[in-house]
């Protein structure tokens, strides 16, 4: 099982977290602290593996930010690789091209797509054109409520001039 | 799509991660953060804010949070946000709380009706809005209010929310296994579904059932084996490929469940065989989720009935993965290794040098997976080795956690496995030193146990000659200034019980050592507790044998000092010392005997030496005592009495709260009739008219105070109570263990064997290490050994049990299981755990190496049989001639070069005053040789067998 999500950049910021198992706010942050200083400290050929407190980190760097998940000691680490490449995949069809700048503006819609992969800390879905299709869906009715909402806007905007 | 504006962010959030983005330092971040924490609670407490701020405000606590502050303020508005209608904000009111909230937060009963609600609308996007916060929110409590919704939604005529379901049910039964049990036919059923994205769902519940109850899915491994074969012959849709690999995780999921399937399961297993096959031969190494695929099935085939066709794949795949340059591809391979040695020991040995490169590599996480491996494959022949290694290791890391973990290992290790007690010693040292505050305080125990019971009762040379070595060491160590808690515990003891034994050192000499540890710790009251004792023991002795004791100044002082301290453990030690000097030498020898640290201490229980006391004071007019169930028995206090009887027998300090006095009673009825005040001193629950009726009675049977003295002594008793037995406590943890003697004596012949055969090894390992050159081949060779050492090992569990008959009958139906892979015709042969089949793999004479060891040993004992043992072992292996050429210097040669280091040489003596006494004793005892190495062995056994053993390493390295 994943336990927690982690995106940070090579310089130590926070671009993203998801947590599925229960921390409280100050375990969050004393794990970021942790993890950033042990995995930005790792060179670039060693494992993309930490051992960490009984459990295994597995990360991955893209450009300059880091993709983190923390795993069980028995999971299969390779798998997780994949599974963060497989979430990169699906951000880059997206966003088209993505980058770290997509990321920092909008962490949501990073969020609603890895929850549309991950859920409870399971892979749920590895079909990209799957996820896709449900993200796309979900766009689609925001799209026509901000249409709506900015239109009733506007009159209530005209009506109290 | 652009990737800044246009998603309808006002211009002052943009700004807000354009200055995050630009912070130089985290104080600087932490100030904005701050800044927009109280504009935001500012702006969210204003009335009528329109919904789409509120939600882009949702949006800004999320980034807040996220940066690692509290944004709680804010979460009733999320809560707030998730009753909305419209979906939009509906689903950033989802995100935020699923974000904000753990399962077991107060605000999620508020939630849960609107999740009911969503779970019913005809959106299927709302519902999956509301499945995904389902499987964050919903805890224990809340799991029956959304239960019979989600079961329902299992089948909804969209995948997505049937496959959303399946994974929420998977969390219940994670959360509270009983809430769904009734619901298991419902994942078997969706196994069957026809999007691959719902069966490939429904096997994550499926995997954690199995692991819970194998037995009841013996039935679905059919099922599974042709599902994955479809996954793999690319029945799938083309979407779920990933980099042309069909459908990879589906894959690894299936593995990893057919692995819990076929452990140990011939017949479940022989389904198996054909698919694995074929996944190996489809696998593709050259991609990375290739390679995740193939590390699953190297996992299954080493799980499952083992298939020697299969297996050469597995160890084919492994080398492949060891050989590679990549640094996560070596892990892999180490883990794989590790999995496969369990069946079959001999395929470390190809890839020894391999292991020694991960061992040697800078990268910490490749160390310590191969670490993890050696862990693994100790054995007698090479603990030493293992465990310098992993203690040089222990030293240069600062990781509390990791620490902890191989300390404990190096522990077990020892334990399990020490070639003398010296050596362990030695080693049980050096874990303290770096990581004494970290081990579990059991184990000094044992070390002190170990030093204390030495060889066993018949030979008291060699247990003196322990306790001496460790008396030195332990002087030696006093110096460092550093040393844990513990450590100098262990130290103390054995200072103050064998410290002037021997009669090498003064005890003025010790007395001073002690006074100066006391003095360095003066705030540990544990250690000084230790050494009072200490001195106490080594004036006892001295008193004893009738020398005439002059303490210290700087020991008068300790003693002045710790009299007055606040620890009344302290004082009644400093006190018990001060009455011990004054004391003849009689009196002190029974007092404090000497070196009688395992000897049972007789309690009387009935203390009738007090008897006499107890009569003349009967004599003099005191009441006798009254037994407790016949005192408590006078009266009849229903409540009162079990509550106090159930506090008696736990004898313990209460630790819950005290039960409120109850209010009086109305005034009207007891007060008036009964005089009796004193009562109400103890709590009574449930004070009722008639049993204070009762008390009446009573109370003029006994004597004149008795009004008084009864409420008194009720109150008494209930305190002594509190208190408890008094427990007997003694520095000494150490108690009889003859039981154990007997118990693990039936293998001492051949752990003797083993024993003496690995000091050769020891020599070995040693000298290598002082010659840099061929280091890393030296290394593998003593890590993996000359196969001697290996069929000796693996010749244990077939000495115990001869299993010849039904192992040979064994071979024969394995083998047709891969011809024919058809399982009816192995029914007939009785399945039996893997390894079995491994010792016969490799059937080796049980007579030569029980041999072997003892001609090894007159190799030891005297230069002259060395030739033999040099012959026996260059035939054994390819790697060990230059080794072996190594040990022909017999033991002066190896005295002459421990100059090389102070440590070496110290144990260079060490081993050579063993071999001293094993000489005389061999002369002595003449053809009974044989006989005291069994002793010898038997005492070993005992005192490096740990007291709560592994059970898995045991288990594991005999088979």
């Amino acid at each position: 099982m994943i336990h927690f999500v982690v995106l940070i950049s090579r310089q130590g910021k926070v671009r993203l977290t998801k947590w599925y198992s229960p921390y409280s706010q100050k375990e969050r942050t004393k794990v970021i602290r942790e993890l950033s200083g042990m995995i930005l400290a790792r060179g670039p050929k060693l494992c993309n593996f930490v051992e960490w407190k009984g459990y295994k980190v597995v990360y991955r760097r893209y450009a300059s930010l880091y993709f983190c998940m923390c795993i069980d000691a028995d999971d299969n680490e390779l798998e997780i690789l994949e599974i963060i490449h497989h979430f990169v995949e699906i951000l880059d069809r997206y966003f088209g091209s993505v980058c770290e700048l997509d990321l920092i503006f909008n962490f949501h819609k990073a969020y609603y797509i890895l929850d549309e992969i991950l859920i409870a800390g399971e892979l749920q879905e590895p079909s990209k054109k799957t996820v896709a299709r449900l993200i796309a869906a979900q766009d689609a009715l925001v799209e026509t409520a901000k249409e709506q909402a900015s239109s009733i806007s506007n009159m209530i905007a005209q009506a109290t001039k | 799509m652009g990737s800044q504006g246009g998603w309808g962010q006002s211009k002052e959030f943009l700004d807000l991660v354009k200055s995050i983005g630009e912070a130089r330092s985290k104080a600087e971040e932490d100030r904005i953060i701050l800044r927009e924490i109280d504009t935001l609670k500012r702006r969210i407490a204003e009335p009528d804010v329109p919904r789409r701020k509120m939600k882009e405000y949702l949006i800004r606590l999320v980034y807040v949070e996220m940066l690692g502050h509290d944004a709680s303020f804010g979460y009733i508005h999320a809560v707030k946000m998730t009753h909305d209608d419209s979906l939009l904000l509906k689903r950033t009111g989802y995100l935020a709380v699923t974000l904000f909230l753990n399962e077991d937060h107060d605000l999620i009963i508020l939630i849960v009706n609107t999740i009911q609600k969503d779970l019913r609308s005809d959106n299927y996007l709302i519902v999956c809005a509301a499945l995904t916060a389902v499987c964050k929110l919903i805890n224990e409590e809340t799991i029956p209010a959304v239960l019979p919704q989600v079961v329902e939604l299992l089948g909804h005529s969209k995948e997505a929310v049937r496959k959303k379901a399946v994974l929420a049910l998977h969390r219940f039964y994670q959360r509270a296994p009983n809430s769904v049990s009734h619901l298991i036919s419902n994942f078997r059923k969706r196994l069957c579904d026809n999007d691959p994205g719902v069966m490939g769902a429904t096997l994550c519940p499926l995997f954690d059932l199995i692991k819970e109850d194998i037995n009841s899915y013996k039935d679905l491994v059919v099922s599974f084996v042709s599902i994955l074969k479809q996954v793999a012959e690319r029945r799938l849709p083309k979407t779920y490929d990933y980099h042309q690999m069909p459908a990879p995780f589906i894959q690894i999921k299936l593995l990893k469940i057919l692995a819990l399937l076929g452990s140990g399961d011939k017949q479940a297993s022989g389904h198996m065989y054909t698919i694995l096959g074929d996944i190996f031969r489809k696998s593709e190494p050259s991609s990375n989720i290739g390679n995740a695929v193939l590390y699953e099935c190297i996992c299954c085939v080493s799980s499952i009935f083992p298939n020697p066709k299969l297996l050469e794949a597995a160890v084919e795949a492994t080398s492949r993965f060891l050989k590679s340059d990549s640094h996560n591809l070596k892990y892999m391979g180490i883990d794989a290794l590790g999995r496969l040695i369990k069946i079959n020991p001999d395929i470390a040995e190809e890839h020894q040098l391999a292991v020694i490169d991960c061992l040697e590599d800078p990268d910490d996480t490749l160390k310590r997976k191969t670490f993890e491996l050696l862990y693994k494959m100790t054995k007698s022949s090479n603990v030493e080795v293992i465990v310098d290694r992993m203690i040089d290791y222990m030293r240069s890391i600062n990781d509390n956690h990791y620490k902890t973990e191989i300390a404990s290992r190096c522990v077990e290790l020892a334990e399990q496995f020490a070639p003398s007690n010296q050596w362990f010693i030695q080693t049980m040292n050096k874990v303290f030193e770096h990581a004494g505050d970290l081990v579990n305080v059991r184990v000094a125990h044992n070390l002190m146990r170990l030093i204390a019971e030495g060889f066993g009762e018949d030979d008291e040379g060699a247990d003196s000659q322990l306790r001496s070595s460790a008396v030195d060491s332990y002087l030696c160590i006093l110096g460092e200034p550093k040393l844990p808690s513990v450590f100098l515990q262990v130290i103390c003891w054995v200072l103050g019980e064998y410290g002037t034994t021997d009669g090498k050192y003064s005890a003025s000499y010790i007395i001073g050592k002690l006074c100066d540890v006391a003095e360095a710790h003066s705030t540990d009251d544990t250690v000084k507790a230790y050494t009072i004792s200490a001195i106490m023991k080594i004036c006892a002795f001295e008193i004893a044998v009738g020398r005439k004791v002059e303490l210290l100044p700087e020991c008068q002082s300790l003693i002045d000092e710790l009299s007055a301290s606040h620890s009344t453990d302290l004082q009644q030690r400093a006190y018990e010392l001060q009455a011990l000097l004054g004391l003849d030498s009689q009196a002190v020898e029974s007092v404090m005997p000497s070196d009688a640290s395992c000897e049972d201490i007789e309690i009387d229980k009935n203390l009738s030496f007090l008897d006499s006391f107890v009569n003349q004071s009967m004599e003099k007019g005191a009441r006798p005592y009254i037994p407790e169930n016949e005192r408590s028995g006078m009266f009849n206090i229903g409540n009162f009495r079990s509550q106090y009887q159930h506090e008696a027998s736990s004898h313990s300090l209460r630790f819950e709260a005290y039960e409120l006095p109850k209010p009086s009673p109305p005034p009207t009825i007891p007060q008036v009739v009964l005089p009796l005040p004193t009562t109400d001193l103890v709590p009574v629950p449930e004070q009722t008219y008639p049993r204070e009726t009762h008390h009446a009675p009573n109370l003029p049977s006994a004597t004149d105070a008795s009004s008084v003295d009864f409420g008194v002594k009720l109150r008494l008793e209930g305190v002594q109570r509190k208190w408890g037995r008094p427990t007997y406590s003694s520095p000494s943890a150490s108690s009889s263990s003859s039981t154990q003697k007997t118990a693990n004596g039936a293998t001492h012949l051949d752990g003797r064997t083993v024993s003496s055969q690995t000091r050769d090894n020891f020599y070995d390992s040693r000298k290598q290490q002082a010659e840099v050159s061929a280091e890393k081949q030296k290394l593998a060779a003593s890590l993996f050994g000359a196969s001697t050492a290996k069929s000796e090992k693996r010749q244990l569990p077939t000495h115990k049990t001869p299993k010849g008959v039904p192992t040979t009958a064994e071979k024969p139906a394995v083998k047709g299981a891969i011809s024919s892979s058809e399982p009816p015709k192995e029914k007939t042969v009785p399945s039996s755990p893997p390894p079995d089949l491994l010792d016969l793999g490799e059937p080796t004479p049980a007579s030569t190496p029980s041999i072997d060891p003892f001609k090894q040993l007159e190799g030891l004992l005297g230069p002259t049989s060395a030739p033999s043992a040099i012959d026996h072992s260059s035939a054994a292996g390819p790697k060990t001639p230059d080794l072996m050429a190594l040990y022909t210097d017999t033991p002066p040669a190896a005295v002459s070069s421990g100059s090389l280091n102070p440590e070496l040489a110290d144990i260079y003596t060490v081993n050579k005053n063993s071999h001293g006494t094993t000489n005389v004793a061999a002369m002595n005892k003449g053809q009974n040789r044989q006989d005291s190495l069994q002793k010898d062995a038997t005492a070993r056994q005992v005192g490096v067998t740990p007291t709560e053993n592994n059970p898995s390493l045991f288990r594991d390295l005999l088979g």
